[in-house]
């Protein structure tokens, strides 16, 4: 009826003079509140200004609800016209339900890699149903000035790791790693997930667990427990009741000399720590073997199908390829990074340093998020607890593993 | 003969607590049994019957986290049950002493922690027990019993006792404001002829008025039965959904919002959520008879 009232309205004045050219108003759906400025003061006026006749409207809720909020929106028909997409699943079943738009033909999808489309596709990659915005990177960030202090180098292999952590530990100075395992995900997230892809050489390791070839007995998934195994002595005292903020703190308070961190810590830290701080990427087995590091696929922007307003969010959508949008994103949040081929240019060194590994090493994401994590039990949420496990000791790597296998095993056709 | 009139007026003034009661009770309780014989499979919903709680029992994986979660629930009713209890009615009977100074103060200030949100109960107790910050290991020094900290929170074999003594923390106020009520109804008289019988003091608690309490102590010990068999609060707030480390804290409660809702990557499932709401329902329901036709009907009561 409104609709009806509008179009009729708008009829009206171009017939009238024409003056008011069909103007129209794109809302985006998203669980990114701390994003809001930057939408407003930044990317906005930036589309606005190529685009004059469609105006954007940001309007995020909150993080925890936003499945939820958009799932009813989207029932009652509701929703905006752009609606911002988790990875995997979560997307996936938006799209199934057709909520979300094929893109597929897209022109702005060219400008992304098949691993960084991967996220939002059908299993069989027939459909994009979103546009790829950013990823996260995963390594070690550390004190640089506790590194100068004793004299240490970056560790390039997983020996001069542990020789590092031994050197910080026998100094006494600094808790050596800055991690704990009350909140669990740490340890799959910026342990497991974090040194496993040198492990399981990355997509290959990936594709072939997805495929059913490899197994998560196989030497090269339960390696990483073994190692996280050996982090153990390294963490603070008590680590085992040691949350999520209490790491963050710990570090930016100098307190520690490396954080096992992903990309997306940057301008917190940056804004706590009054420290020098470095990173480096995951420590390979042996000096010279090619190494592969996390960049996992987190954010995307994807078309309400019922979105009357297909062919501005299209123009939005198509205008999130170019590098205009990639360098404006990259710059104002350090730590997500733009997943499109543009060569984007980033101020911050930090985000640098972790940028760099993409020209150096081979890029994956994390190993659980796709396909596997679909039935129950749940990989991702088995890993946290394995990871957990390894740390603390309580079961060995290869029962892990084998618990792990078991448990997928149960649900997953290709690995039975 | 004339039929009796229908009482119209009964019917008008019980309507608003029934409709209420039915609209936000008894219709969402029988629509959660209702929805666990269902599943969903491609968007669209299907009957299966009792095919949920065969997986729920039959289905290792399921039914491993449901007796874990259960025998967690079980330590955390115990707990409660020694500790809870008898600290709420040695509490009591030193409030209703008639020579104690200051009841009110005591009073007040146990009762208050009843009534601040678990939200509040759970991170104060995470910062107080924490190892990095919280006061505990500083404290324990002081006196020179540092070995006995540990992270008490993160360590399997602590962190349920830990949480279900913080809850006792937060709610031995209520047993001991019941009994206290009880305690102050015994009527003089009756301590009286028991003093000139003789029995002062202690005996006087354990002869008369215990006796007299049971009732209470009956209706706090199912109180707790039933609020420790719904809790979550307060495991989700220290805990999350995932009620580490390694599960060890897991109660039916959390167990059934992970289901439910669906936790990170693992997409809720409203269908096996509802049958193990159903399951705690039927627990709740069974230790509830128990004690009604079991317990109650057994209990003496005195009239004064």
């Amino acid at each position: 009826m409104n609709r009806k009232l509008l179009s009729l309205a708008l009829l009206g004045s171009t017939i009238l003079g024409g003056a008011a050219a069909a103007e129209v108003t794109l809302t985006i759906e998203s669980w990114r509140n701390d994003d809001l400025t930057l939408w407003q003061d930044k990317i906005i006026p930036a589309f606005e200004a190529a685009n004059p006749d469609i105006k954007v409207k940001f309007t995020p809720s909150a993080p925890a609800e936003y499945n939820a909020v958009l799932n009813s929106k989207l029932d009652a028909g509701s929703a905006g016209d752009l609606i911002t997409c988790r990875p995997f699943d979560a997307s996936l079943a938006l799209y199934d339900a057709g909520h979300l738009a094929d893109l597929s033909d897209l022109v702005g999808m060219d400008n992304f890699s098949p691993v960084a489309k991967s996220a939002w596709q059908t299993d069989d990659a027939a459909a994009s149903f979103c546009m790829p915005m950013a990823s996260v990177i995963h390594g070690f960030i550390y004190n640089k000035d506790a590194f100068a202090e004793l004299g240490l180098d970056i560790p390039e292999t997983e020996e001069q790791f542990f020789a590092a952590l031994e050197t910080i530990k026998a100094d006494g100075n600094y808790i050596p790693l800055a991690m704990g395992t009350n909140d669990q995900w740490e340890a799959a997230t910026m342990g497991y997930n974090n040194i496993g892809p040198n492990y399981w050489k990355g997509e290959e390791g990936r594709l072939a667990l997805i495929a059913g070839d490899q197994k998560l007995t196989d030497p090269q998934w339960v390696a990483p427990y073994e190692t996280l195994a050996k982090w153990n002595e390294y963490l603070g005292d008590g680590y085992e009741a040691q949350t999520y903020p209490d790491s963050q703190n710990i570090f930016t308070l100098g307190r520690a000399a490396i954080y096992p961190a992903g990309s997306w810590e940057i301008t917190g830290f940056n804004a706590q720590a009054d420290f020098a701080m470095g990173a480096f990427k995951p420590p390979v087995m042996n000096a010279g073997d090619t190494c592969y590091i996390s960049d996992h696929t987190d954010i995307a922007l994807g078309m309400n199908a019922a979105s009357p307003n297909a062919e501005a969010a299209k123009t939005f959508l198509n205008w999130m390829g170019t590098s205009e949008f990639a360098s404006i994103y990259a710059n104002a949040l350090p730590g997500f990074f733009s997943l499109s081929n543009h060569d984007v240019a980033m101020e911050d060194p930090l985000a640098q340093e972790f940028v760099s590994w993409r020209g150096e090493c081979e890029s994956t994401i994390r190993s659980t998020y796709q396909v596997l994590s679909r039935g129950t039990p749940n990989l991702e949420n088995e890993t946290w607890g394995a990871s957990v496990a390894a740390i603390k000791g309580s079961k060995s790597a290869a029962d892990l593993g084998m618990e792990l296998q078991t448990g997928l095993a149960s649900w997953y056709a290709p690995q039975k | 003969m004339k039929r009796p009139r229908i009482k119209w007026h009964i019917v008008v003034f019980l309507a608003p607590a029934v409709l209420v009661y039915t609209a936000i009770m008894i219709f969402p309780l029988f629509n959660t049994l209702r929805l666990a014989l269902y599943t969903e499979v491609d968007q669209v919903r299907h009957f299966v019957g009792l095919e949920n709680f065969r997986t729920l029992f039959g289905n290792p994986h399921w039914s491993g986290q449901f007796w874990n979660a259960l025998g967690n629930n079980m330590w955390f009713f115990f707990i409660h049950m020694i500790v809870q209890n008898p600290i709420g009615i040695a509490l009591a009977a030193i409030l209703s002493h008639p020579r104690l100074r200051f009841a009110a103060l005591y009073r007040t200030a146990i009762f208050v922690p009843t009534i601040l949100s678990f939200v509040i109960v759970g991170f104060a107790w995470k910062l107080i027990l924490s190892p990095i910050w919280g006061i505990t290991p500083d404290m324990l020094k002081a006196v020179g019993l540092k070995w006995l900290f540990a992270p008490y929170l993160g360590k399997e074999e602590y962190a349920l006792t830990t949480l279900s003594l913080i809850s006792v923390w937060q709610f031995v106020g209520i047993p001991m404001m019941l009994i206290y009520a009880a305690l102050l109804a015994i009527p003089e008289e009756v301590l009286e002829a028991g003093e000139v019988d003789g029995i002062t003091g202690f005996s006087a608690f354990w002869k008369i008025k215990l006796p007299l309490i049971l009732p209470s102590i009956g209706i706090i010990s199912i109180l707790t039965f039933v609020a420790n068999f719904n809790a979550f609060d307060l495991i989700y707030t220290t805990q999350g959904a995932l009620a580490g480390p390694a599960f060890s804290t897991d109660i039916l409660g959390t167990f059934m919002y992970r289901t439910f809702f669906g936790f990170q990557l693992q997409l809720g499932d409203p269908h096996m959520g509802s049958a193990i709401a159903s399951g705690m329902f039927g627990i709740i329901l069974i230790g509830v008879c128990i004690y009604l036709f079991g317990i109650q009907t057994r209990l003496r009561r005195y009239q004064f």
